[in-house]
């Protein structure tokens, strides 16, 4: 179903009404990397009533000062109960269930803060930035196996699958190679297209797996974070629920930055090659992907007690579906903002979300993608897309946004 | 709007802080992570004229509105 902006004000039946739209999520026309057609169409105004799949009437925030508000005001909550979807998922009918123990993105302070505060240590910047020579030498083997297989690769499955997955599995203390026993798990729990059934028992076997590996740590401690979290207050269950939200997080996210910020670079030519004149910019230009791109949207919150949010009032019980992709092209904050530049300023996107929420991992991904993206150009000068642009799958049934797969190629010397 | 190099003092807040280092990454040299929860550690109050646009910027990037900024015209 396309999106018509006219369908807002009309029922099924053809009766015109004053219902509230409903979120566009529809990408297949227009630029692969901006946000729905229609959700820009619903983007003059910073926040607007918002129809959910349910019969529920809340919000869509799409300014970026009111997106800022409310994620970091605490009268919302993230308590995953208390929302209502904006989007049908597949096999998913009535109140979400609470979050499952570990889940800490699904819980408000003081429980968050409790469990949060035990991981920030471990992923400070100081922290992650110890890793830039572990990254790039990750990288590096990634590339060799690259240039091995080429000259035509499937990008994702030889660069942007594999860099973060090292990564964070040797953080975690995850084995990489059993990752045929968490990375299909995974996938499948991001994919909106899959049922609440298949979706759960994906979970279950997500967690018995790292309830093994955390009775292993228990019994003999490795260097890395699960066998430190042991020494923590927390139960196997708690730990092994932490452990896959910290591998899912870790899995999903970059690697889809990675293949999607490439895409993007290839679509854009004269940044590309500034970036491969400039190494340098590599950080502001992972800044500018990210707010360019916005791959993990929307967020998700529902008001405690009424608030006012930039002059307006949002009641009790609301939900709130604050769009990222759309904040992050508010034109108030960032002037043309469908433009990928990659020397302007992007800090203060809100690719990461904001509030106590903000990403955890945010300085490990900083880390891989300023690492990644110019050992990628730097060792392949010709690499370029190896088929016309409009046939490059989509991830538009994902809750994080990418390309499926990149054929890449590059001339062999 | 005040100028970017008047001087300005800082406070932090570590019960707020949500350790996700965006004032370390923003003004390394004004704000620290400490090894243990990662929250955040002022190095500097009153930053030096060079660190303080930096500094300004930290603040409004704090996603938990941990660092309160008391700018004065002296």
């Amino acid at each position: 179903m396309s999106y018509d902006p006219t369908a807002a004000a009309t029922t099924a039946d053809g009766t015109t009404t004053d219902a509230p739209p409903t979120l566009p999520t529809d990408r297949r026309t227009g630029c692969p990397f901006d946000p729905p057609a229609g959700l820009t169409a619903l983007s003059d105004t910073p926040m607007r009533r918002l129809r959910y799949a349910d019969g529920h009437v809340g919000r869509l925030v799409t300014g970026h000062a009111a997106a800022r508000a409310v994620l970091a005001d605490p009268r919302f909550s993230s308590r995953y109960e208390l929302l209502h979807l904006p989007v049908p998922m597949a096999g998913m009918s009535g109140e979400l269930p609470p979050a499952p123990v570990g889940d800490i993105i699904g819980l408000d302070a003081p429980e968050h803060t409790r469990y949060r505060r035990l991981l920030t240590g471990r992923f400070t910047v100081r922290r992650m930035r110890r890793l830039t020579e572990r990254a790039e030498q990750l990288t590096s083997e990634c590339l060799d196996a690259m240039e091995q297989a080429g000259p035509t690769v499937d990008l994702v499955e030889a660069f942007a699958r594999p860099v973060p997955a090292l990564m964070i599995c040797e953080l975690l203390g995850v084995p990489y190679a059993e990752r045929d026993r968490f990375q299909s798990h995974v996938a499948i729990l991001f994919d909106q297209t899959v049922g609440e059934g298949p979706k759960g028992e994906a979970y279950t076997a997500l967690l018995q797996y790292l309830e093994e590996l955390v009775l292993a740590k228990r019994a003999e401690p490795t260097d890395d974070l699960l066998s430190d979290l042991t020494s923590a207050d927390l139960t196997d269950e708690e730990l092994a629920g932490i452990g896959g939200l910290l591998l899912a997080a870790g899995l999903d996210t970059t690697m889809n930055m990675l293949g999607l910020g490439a895409f993007a670079l290839f679509s854009n030519p004269d940044q590309l090659d500034a970036l491969r004149a400039d190494p340098g910019l590599a950080g502001q230009t992972v800044e500018e992907l990210l707010r360019y791109l916005s791959v993990a949207d929307p967020l998700l919150r529902s008001a405690l007690e009424d608030v006012e949010v930039e002059g307006e009032l949002i009641r009790a019980g609301e939900t709130v579906t604050v769009s990222v992709q759309a904040a992050n092209r508010d034109p108030h904050r960032f002037p043309e903002p469908d433009r990928l530049d990659i020397h302007r300023r992007a800090t203060g996107h809100l690719a990461f979300g904001h509030g106590a929420h903000q990403c955890l991992g945010q300085q490990l991904a900083r880390v891989e993608m300023t690492v990644a993206l110019p050992a990628l150009f730097a060792r392949f000068p010709t690499l370029r897309l190896a088929v016309p642009p409009r046939e490059v799958p989509m991830r538009d049934r994902s809750n994080i946004y990418g390309v499926i797969s990149l054929p890449v190629t590059w001339d062999k010397e | 709007m005040s100028d970017p190099q008047d001087p300005l003092r800082l406070d932090v807040d570590r019960d707020r802080c949500a350790g996700a280092g965006m004032c370390a990454l923003t003004a390394p040299e004004v704000f620290d992570q400490d090894d243990e929860e990662g929250l955040v550690v002022l190095l500097h109050p009153t930053p030096a004229p060079e660190h303080r646009a930096a500094a300004r910027l930290a603040v409004g990037l704090c996603p938990a509105g941990a660092i309160a900024l008391d700018s004065t015209d002296s």
